[in-house]
């Protein structure tokens, strides 16, 4: 075993010249900036064809006779499809998985066969020549439909009277699970103070602001289906449409280029989008599906609609003694393919209370089928919800014992020097920093201050409150996330390494660009471990016949892992460079480096051979190389973390609102957050995850909702109406740091992309909660509306 | 999410709209400033056959002033009623009412006649009109008539312009300096409809409020106005208007419906909130 | 609908001049998208909610989606292809990109175009300002902060003044 001298002589946050903790402006940023990007609807192919959909207008609705007579004769028209005949050519699929025990849902059709269980469910397709040939043909087919009873209120699904969506199931009860740690029982008996409330999440959804689109075409020569799909996963795409359209996997080929936004939204399978590429399969040509805004708000997934009732036992000097929540959760009439619905409430289950030392936790998770929308994991999932109880529940300890809410913190977090330790569910802490985080938040609120400004302020009648919101977060997960329970999902990423003859590094790696800037932390990481500069390296991403098999980018994973197959890659590669360099030079390879786009002396970083001159020689001029020698100057590696099933963030969040209680209206004064991804690569892109992903949250907590009404009819599905952050209303956030890096991987990252959004909606309420406590008011129904505040403090009823 | 077909035209004179509205009758729609009649079309919600472009007739456009009235060409842009120093010294409460009016690009494209002829009931352009007893000039192959605001709204969507009319201009009367106007809503996201808005205009001289007229929008399915509030105002020292009293008023000329924003509970809540500051804001004013 | 009647355009184009035989339903989104190959407009609500689809026409910011490719007739039309290629953004541009203030980048042209269109007309906004006349701008990615940091950096830049950052 190397000595740890050796070791750190090559550790990546050793180097020389090193980018790892630089802001680089992204590379990729300036062709978005000219206009210059390609989005998947940029792209049109020879020969394309558009196909659009007659979705259900129902909520639940037998589907009695489709004509298409008319239809079919509209100018323009190629082909009309219905379930049945798409039954034929892409086979049904059912989201369950293996590990989430009992899990059970019916199976699911590109297009509807028999009954539409959602409105905005795919029934017929329709293939033109332009989008508004395929549009005014569906304005001419008739559909007969026969209106079926509806489940649309979760807390009735599992009702006698109510009807069961797919008879074959038995019940609306697609899954549950139960955990019971401790001896939660007694924990409450004992306790001073049980505190009893019950929390409501809103549905809401992604609001990509590109929609999904896919453009797919089939060469019959090839027998190669070709995909641009705007996605979070190619390779799992691959694998799905090979595996339902009955092609080899090596003959479907997925192309992601720039993606307008995915949050989650793009990382499931969608109906309309099997059956596009099924209509390419089956029409030989191109078609292109770009779902238009309306058909986005119904059929892209929606998520974190539950109801959580919750219990706190709390001594009277401050000590959480129990957690107990029951969780009911609607996800639509399927659960979503092929990652499930259950993960979501399954987090809220694993890591609600984690931060705390308490082990007496209960939880009764249900997981209900209804006739809205099929929901699933967007972005940070189930952490908004889990994060919004915790954080909730501690606030009200605090509240009734009298205790400041960031003593009852410091009180009850699991201190920083206690790790490796487990959540009271079993999942391994590696090693986290509530307490540094929660110090270095009081002093960037300037915490007293804000206490003494509230306190003067009430005396004039101005209502201000101050939220504080600790939250642990899922990152980087392994094999045990997904592919555990069969899903062909890889937990696995790798990064292929190529030095071209002119000394560029040419680097393909199978995590994917969402925007969040994964390409130039894969730079950073390529140019940092081979000791080049920035300008030399290319990263191409997206692409299934180019870049090497992995997972892509969801659950904040693309820079952690995709960084650490990248790094090991080019320490891979180096060391090619280096031992051939050693021949050409007639040196030791141990006494040779690379720096500044050169071989150099490890003593004293002079040049000895430039990497242009070396890629020279061994492309152009091998015959100058001994004969029994052969230069490698590819190299590919793969990284999966195997030690910990997630790499766990923590961090804080806290801000300081004033409520107007005439209007109910919420105005923000300051906000922070302080949170540990572990190695920081690009300070001004994490510290920008952090901004957006905080405003996506403050989104959920105080304008987003997907609006029903009885009969299962979305009433919110346009822009207009259905309300997301918008620049006036939205504060400056200031990012603090502490690092605390894994040790499970060389660079150290933990994943940055979601935190932000965890805790934004739990921090805004515990504020506006604080706010109103003198006047005795409290909301706990997402979305925080004015309405629902003014309600809270009784000025209207 | 492609509009149905149609056919468009753009005539270059009034003469010329008007003999296509007339032939053509409900199949078409007037394209003025577009901002609410395209994204009609684009959903399908509407599907006329003919477009008739009116953003190619001069005539329409402009802002000019004669001693007793400012008259403002339907076409006239909101960009240019904000921009306008004829409107912000005549008429500042349309002035006033620009920054309500969703956001800038939209403003550049919008029309004063597209926001009447619309009639959306969360609009301010005609609560504004409403409150400076405006009029409304429509024209068909045959008349030119003059309809006071009030009478022009009359239901949800629903004006007085006929299927043979367009309108082509608004006339404003203009007032002292002595007056006062006010404008406000609450929205939930800035430029967002109201959740419910007020248009406040009287004369307050030597601080007694004389002529006011209070002109709620986005609570009922036209712009409202307060008959009995503007009774409590007439003549009372603005210092000495019992807010309880005025608020009560409103309470009883307000009939709010609830919409997915805001119940009617709460739009009621704001119209007191409102004409709160609108009083607050007159007594402030001087 | 039968006899659909084509629509002959003359309009300039990021200064080409463009002659095209529409469909009187053709946004003018779409032709420059689809028919004149443009892409850098985007489409994202076909609304006028989202303003992706942001172009400038005779000088305004409009909503490409709410204009037909008809009514440019005569019209002198810039797209971010224009505004970046002649440099009139370029300085935003640069702003951008070094405050990272876009990620995915689909609402970023229109940004630009507002952005500039702002900087035409107030030569020092404040940051409530320059919020408020982006509000019609959605940005899904990047909670806005950085965006109107770039932009306040560009106004200072080019007033050649200081000003007090943020509040």
């Amino acid at each position: 075993m190397a000595n740890l001298k050796e070791m750190m002589q090559d550790h990546i946050l050793d180097r020389p010249n090193s980018y790892i903790g630089k802001s680089v402006p992204r590379p990729n940023a300036k062709r978005l900036l000219a206009g210059r990007g390609t989005f998947t609807d940029d792209i049109n192919l020879p020969r394309q064809s558009h196909v659009a959909f007659l979705r259900s207008p129902y909520a639940h609705a037998e589907i009695v006779k489709i004509d298409v007579t008319s239809a079919e004769a509209s100018p323009g028209v190629i082909k009309i499809m219905t379930g049945q005949e798409m039954a034929k050519i892409c086979t049904p699929w059912v989201g369950v998985l293996s590990h989430l025990e009992g899990i059970k849902s019916a199976p699911q059709h590109a297009l509807a066969i028999g009954k539409a269980c959602w409105q905005g469910e795919p029934v017929v397709a329709v293939v033109a020549k332009t989008r508004s040939q395929a549009e005014d043909a569906i304005d001419l087919i008739q559909v007969e439909w026969n209106e079926l009873d509806v489940v649309v209120d979760m807390e009735r699904a599992l009702d006698s009277d109510i009807p069961v969506i797919h008879d074959e199931l038995g019940d609306n009860l697609t899954w549950q699970r139960n955990v019971d740690c401790g001896d939660v029982d007694a924990a409450f008996k004992n306790a001073d103070h049980v505190i009893e409330e019950t929390y409501i999440s809103n549905r809401h959804t992604g609001v990509c602001l590109e929609t999904r689109v896919i453009v797919a075409d089939y060469n019959p020569g090839e027998e190669q289906l070709t995909v641009y799909l705007s996605t979070q996963c190619p390779h799992m795409m691959q694998n799905l449409f090979a595996k339902h359209l009955g092609l080899e996997e090596h003959k479907v080929r997925i192309i992601c280029k720039d993606v307008g936004g995915s949050f989650g939204v793009k990382v499931h399978s969608y109906p309309d989008e099997y059956a596009t590429a099924a209509l390419a399969y089956c029409l030989k040509r191109p078609v292109k599906f770009t779902a238009d805004r309306l058909e986005s708000f119904t059929s892209d997934i929606h998520a974190r609609d539950h109801r959580i009732n919750t219990k706190i036992a709390v001594s009277n000097e401050g000590e959480i003694q129990a957690f107990e929540i029951d969780d009911l959760t609607g996800i639509g009439p399927y659960s979503v393919y092929p990652r499930t619905s259950g993960i979501e409430v399954n987090q809220v289950v694993n890591l609600t209370g984690g931060q705390y030392k308490n082990r007496n936790y209960r939880a009764q998770a249900r997981v209900v089928l209804q006739n809205k929308s099929p929901m699933c994991q967007y972005r940070a999932v189930g952490h908004p919800v889990l994060t919004l109880i915790t954080e909730g529940m501690v606030d009200d300890a605090a509240r009734r014992i009298g205790m400041d809410p960031l003593e009852i913190r410091r009180k009850n977090l699991i201190p920083d020097d206690s790790y490796p330790c487990t959540a009271p569910t079993g999942l391994p802490f590696e090693k986290l920093s509530h307490h540094a985080c929660l110090e270095k938040l009081a002093k960037m609120l300037d915490y007293d201050a804000l206490q003494k400004d509230k306190r003067e302020a009430r005396e004039n009648g101005i209502y201000r409150g101050i939220g504080v919101a600790t939250f642990i977060e899922v990152t980087n997960p392994g094999a045990t996330f997904y592919g555990i329970g069969g899903a062909a999902i890889s937990a696995q990423d790798g990064a292929t390494l190529r030095l071209d003859a002119k000394g560029n590094l040419i680097v393909e790696i199978s995590v994917t660009e969402q925007g969040q800037g994964a390409e130039a932390v894969v730079a950073q990481c390529a140019a940092t471990a081979m000791g080049i500069s920035l300008d030399k390296v290319r990263v191409i991403t997206g692409d299934t016949d180019v870049t090497p098999y992995g997972g892509g980018t969801w659950a904040s994973r693309a820079a952690a892992i995709g960084g650490e197959a990248t790094v090991q890659a080019g320490k891979a590669l180096k060391k090619n460079i280096i031992e051939v360099a050693g021949i050409m030079l007639q040196a030791d390879p141990a006494t040779l480096d690379i720096y500044n786009n050169n071989v150099v002396d490890k003593s004293n970083n002079t040049e000895r051979i430039s990497l242009e001159e070396v890629g020279r020689i061994c492309y152009y001029r091998p015959d100058t190389l001994p004969k029994d020698y052969q230069s490698e100057l590819v190299v590919t590696r793969h990284y999966v973390p195997k030690q910990f099933p997630f790499a766990f963030t923590n961090g804080v969040q806290g801000c300081y609102v004033e409520v107007d209680t005439n209007t109910g209206f919420v105005k923000f004064k300051k906000y922070v957050v302080v949170e540990d991804c572990g190695t920081v690569i690009n300070p001004q892109l994490v510290d920008e995850q952090i901004r957006g992903g905080v405003i996506q949250g403050l989104g959920g907590a105080l304008y987003e909702e997907c609006l029903y009404n009885s009969e299962g009819q979305f009433l919110n599905g346009t822009m207009a109406d259905y309300l997301v952050p918008m620049a006036v209303e939205m504060p400056d956030i200031e990012v603090g740091h502490v690092e605390t890096p894994t040790l499970e991987s060389e660079l150290g990252a933990k994943g940055a992309g979601e935190a932000g959004t965890g805790g934004a909606p739990a921090v805004i309420m515990n504020a506006i909660n604080d706010a109103l406590s003198p006047l005795g008011g409290k909301v706990t129904r997402q979305p925080f509306t004015p309405e629902r505040i003014l309600m809270a403090i009784g000025k209207i009823t | 999410m492609k509009p149905a077909a149609f056919n468009y035209k753009k005539p270059s004179t009034l003469t010329g709209v008007l003999e296509l509205l007339r032939e053509s009758g409900e199949d078409s729609n007037i394209l003025a400033g577009g901002q609410s009649l395209m994204p009609t079309l684009n959903m399908r919600l509407s599907a006329p056959s003919l477009l008739i472009d009116i953003n190619g007739v001069d005539e329409l456009f402009g802002i000019s002033v004669t001693d007793n009235t400012v008259r403002i060409g339907s076409m006239t842009r909101h960009a240019e009623l904000e921009k306008s120093s004829v409107i912000s010294e005549h008429i500042p409460l349309i002035n006033a009412a620009m920054p309500y009016i969703a956001h800038p690009a939209i403003r550049n494209r919008g029309t004063i006649g597209g926001s009447l002829a619309l009639a959306d009931p969360a609009a301010e352009l005609p609560a504004c009109l409403c409150a400076l007893r405006g009029f409304v000039e429509m024209t068909s192959t045959s008349a030119t008539r003059k309809v006071e605001a009030k009478d022009f709204f009359r239901a949800l969507y629903e004006t007085d312009l006929k299927a043979n009319e367009i309108i082509t201009a608004i006339e404003i009367p203009r007032y002292d300096q002595n007056y006062f106007s006010f404008i406000d809503e609450l929205s939930r996201r800035h430029g967002d409809y109201a959740m419910c808005g007020l248009a406040f205009h009287a004369k307050i001289e030597e601080k007694i409020i004389s002529d006011a007229q209070i002109v709620f929008f986005a609570v009922e399915a036209k712009p409202i106005i307060a008959v009995t509030a503007m009774r409590e105002l007439e003549g009372a020292k603005i210092s000495d208007v019992s807010l309880e009293v005025l608020q009560g008023a409103v309470g009883n000329d307000l009939d709010p419906f609830g919409d997915l924003h805001a119940s009617a509970t709460l739009k009621l809540h704001y119209a007191k909130e409102l004409i709160k500051r609108a009083i607050t804001s007159g007594i402030t004013s001087g | 609908m039968d006899n659909i009647e084509q629509i002959k355009i003359n309009t300039v184009v990021n200064g080409e001049k463009v002659e095209a035989f529409v469909e009187p339903r053709l946004s003018l989104v779409d032709f420059l998208r689809n028919e004149l190959e443009l892409t850098g407009s985007h489409v994202g609500c076909e609304h006028g909610v989202c303003g992706a689809c942001s172009i400038q026409v005779d000088g305004s910011v409009v909503r490409g989606c709410l204009m037909l490719a008809s009514q440019a007739d005569g019209a002198d039309v810039i797209s971010i292809e224009g505004a970046s290629d002649a440099g009139i953004v370029a300085d935003l541009q640069k702003a951008f990109h070094e405050r990272n203030a876009l990620q995915c980048g689909f609402c970023t042209p229109g940004m630009l175009l507002t952005s500039s269109e702002l900087l035409d007309q107030k030569k020092n906004p404040t940051r409530a300002e320059i919020r408020e006349y982006l509000s019609g701008n959605y940005c899904r990615c990047t909670g806005y902060e950085a965006i109107i940091d770039a932009v306040e950096t560009v106004a200072i830049d080019r007033a050649g003044s200081s000003h007090n950052g943020k509040s």
